[in-house]
């Protein structure tokens, strides 16, 4: 039996109750809102250029389910054609794992400061703190996750993860934060923004001896590993150190060079609405004379192949983390990453969060509830991973939250006889009558227990004046 | 320009998408429209009128560096001193790194679709850190190198185990409020020249 998945998807408070302390920052909702109908119209733009978008998604899901189900036997290539040119491949069950492998080998180097390329997989196994711990620092390269770091934030969103501050808030990080900024020149203008993040990263660009990344694919046919980007600070990190280590979930394997063609195609377009992001670069462990000679591969399980044996769950392996599900989705436009608890936030953190880490994990049971099931998620994803179906899979195969139960068995009781239904509406109108004087908004945030499940994840509207039989009688 | 490799790609075997049929023309039209999209800039001569045209673009360089195997030919109208990489003796980054250098390389690929130029460390092309840290890169595109998609130029890479890189436009970032920034990390600019054969009506177009 494979194990569960463990690090930064676990939630630790309830969804609801991490949603409803969100809710009220307006501030936060303004800039997602803006961010996310920005990103969702370029994206619609996008792919409405391509009359084969249909057929694509099609075959980037179906290169997908091929992978997953020759799991094992890809593993194996990728591994030996990877070390064939040169890189060393070590393989880690779970996050504890990953990052004892990726300390050892920074400490081997004897280096105390490494770069990081912009990875999921990092953020997943908690790699950041694991390396503190050991004396290590990280130093994240990619602006959004900078300021994030600089702030001693956690990212909210998969692609652009400080889209929860504004220009001025990152301009007082960076003052506050950023060692040697030069504070004269230093405004809320973007350009000066990112001129201050280039000059603070150049020098440790061009000097360091070691970089950590992801990876967005992994090749079997040539134990390639490929990063997607557009600032160029991964082309730095994966080009000018000695040394290299790469995380990689083991879902992250196409069989052929030649499908790269299809992933390419549909990741830029659905995730930053571009037709291509600025920079790809694409490795195969060493090449004498031009770039890292020092290169390793951690291959990360930490639950993809508990998800892989769940034959309904498996389809959430095929996610490229495009985070067009997350621009879409109407609870993450309200609520933000943050509501999540995990690094994987939104439609798809809903499902993969509860799936990686065995829904009994902290509160990642609340995941697959928050949402309404509209199915945006399912239309922008673009390898159609059916995410509406996996979370009602979730919500009937996982534990269910007490309060919903009880109220759902107290409302079971009453409808079940027409008389009680009758009275106990006669009562709700009494009882209801006063607050309709006081209440103009004309709803309720708490109802009396066991009523208290429904209201603790959305307002309850005021009963009306009068019944449908009630308003018939009376003709 | 070679009809069979660049205008009339076969269909596409992996997504079954229908044979992109544009012509050459078209196809380098449409490359020139996605790389300008992309702010870079793009200018256009013949063979014969290259070296004139890389001159233009490299006037008032202070530093130009070039991958050892650049053709010799391509430089000749350039006054400036003009700084070779060498596998015996490579340029220390610091050398790359400092002010005003720009790096004049070839490509190996790119797709008119998409706008992306492709190196992957062949032909006139060097190491990737000669692309990388320079602020400025002036490549050379010749017409029979661009094909139409994302799938035919991936067939077009004799080893895809070469290191690669893909780049479409120059460096960037929407990190801050969505609005994007130029020049981030990578270069700043990127200026591309392309070589038509024949001449349309010689010289430097621009």
């Amino acid at each position: 039996m494979s194990g569960h998945g463990d690090g930064h998807i676990v939630a630790h408070r309830p969804f609801p109750a991490a949603a409803t302390v969100e809710l009220g920052k307006p501030q936060l909702r303004e800039n997602l809102r803006n961010a996310t109908h920005t990103i969702r119209d370029k994206r619609l733009r996008l792919v409405a250029e391509r009359d084969d978008w249909e057929e694509l998604r099609a075959s980037g899901a179906r290169i997908k389910d091929g992978v997953l189900a020759r799991l094992p036997e890809l593993l194996d290539q990728f591994t030996e054609a990877a070390t064939a040119a040169g890189a060393v491949v070590h393989r880690a069950a779970d996050a504890e794992q990953a990052c004892a492998i990726v300390t050892d080998l920074v400490r081997a180097t004897g280096e105390t400061e490494v770069l990081k390329v912009k990875s999921m997989a990092t953020q997943e196994i908690a790699l950041n703190e694991a390396l503190t711990a050991a004396g290590i620092e990280p130093v994240e390269t990619d602006l959004a996750e900078l300021i994030v770091q600089l702030a001693g934030d956690t990212p909210s969103h998969i692609l652009v993860p400080a889209i929860h501050y504004n220009r001025a808030q990152i301009r007082d990080i960076f003052a506050r934060q950023m060692p040697g900024v030069d504070l004269s020149t230093l405004t809320d203008d973007p350009p000066a923004l990112a001129e201050a993040a280039r000059r603070h990263l150049r020098q440790k660009f061009l000097t360091a001896r070691v970089a950590v990344s992801g990876a967005n694919f992994a090749v079997a046919e040539t134990g390639s590993l490929v990063v997607v980007e557009s600032e160029g600070n991964g082309r730095m990190c994966l080009t000018l150190p000695e040394t290299l280590i790469s995380v990689v979930g083991i879902e992250k394997l196409v069989p052929n060079f030649q499908d790269l063609a299809v992933f390419l195609e549909l990741l830029p377009r659905s995730s930053t609405g571009e037709r291509m992001n600025p920079y790809t670069t694409v490795w195969s462990g060493v090449t004498p004379g031009d770039g890292p000679q020092q290169v390793h591969i951690v291959l990360l399980d930490n639950g993809r192949s508990a998800v892989r044996d769940d034959p309904v769950g498996r389809q959430a392996l095929r996610c490229i983390r495009c985070s067009a599900c997350l621009n879409v989705c109407p609870v993450y436009e309200r609520v933000g990453g943050h509501a999540y608890g995990s690094v994987y936030p939104g439609p798809i953190g809903a499902i993969l969060s509860p799936q990686l880490t065995g829904q009994a994990a902290g509160a990642n049971r609340t995941l697959p509830y928050a949402s309404t099931l509209c199915g945006a998620c399912f239309d922008a994803c673009p390898v159609r991973i059916n995410i509406p179906e996996l979370l009602i899979h979730l919500r009937q195969t996982g534990p269910k939250p007490a309060g919903e139960r009880a109220a759902m068995r107290a409302a079971a009781q009453v409808m079940r006889s027409p008389r009680r239904y009758r009275s106990a509406l006669r009562s709700l109108r009494w009882a209801a009558a006063p607050l309709r004087w006081t209440n103009r908004r004309g709803r309720l945030r708490r109802l009396p227990w066991p009523l208290s499940g429904w209201t603790a994840s959305r307002d309850a509207p005021l009963p009306p004046g009068a019944s449908f039989r009630q308003w018939w009688a009376d003709r | 320009m070679s009809g069979a490799e660049g205008g009339g790609e076969a269909g596409d075997a992996a997504t079954g998408r229908p044979v992109a049929d544009a012509s050459a023309d078209e196809q380098l039209e449409l490359l020139t429209d996605r790389l300008v999209d992309y702010r870079a800039t793009v200018g256009r001569c013949d063979r014969a009128g290259l070296p004139d045209a890389l001159a233009a673009v490299l006037a008032e360089s202070t530093r130009v560096v070039v991958p050892a195997d650049l053709p010799a030919g391509w430089l000749t109208s350039h006054p400036g001193e003009v700084i070779r990489d060498q596998a015996e003796q490579p340029l220390a980054l610091p050398d790359l790194d400092a002010a005003g250098v720009r790096v004049v390389t070839g490509a190996a690929v790119a797709i008119a679709e998409t706008g992306t130029i492709i190196l992957d460390a062949g032909d006139h092309q060097g190491r990737r850190a000669l692309t990388l840290v320079p602020d400025h890169h002036v490549c050379v595109v010749f017409a029979d190198q661009v094909v139409g998609s994302v799938p035919a130029a991936l067939r077009r890479l004799p080893d895809p185990r070469r290191p690669l890189t893909l780049i479409s436009g120059p460096s960037a970032t929407s990190d801050i409020e969505l609005q994007r920034v130029e020049g981030v990390h990578g270069p700043r600019r990127l200026a591309v020249l392309l070589v038509v054969e024949p001449p349309e009506g010689g010289g430097v177009v621009r």
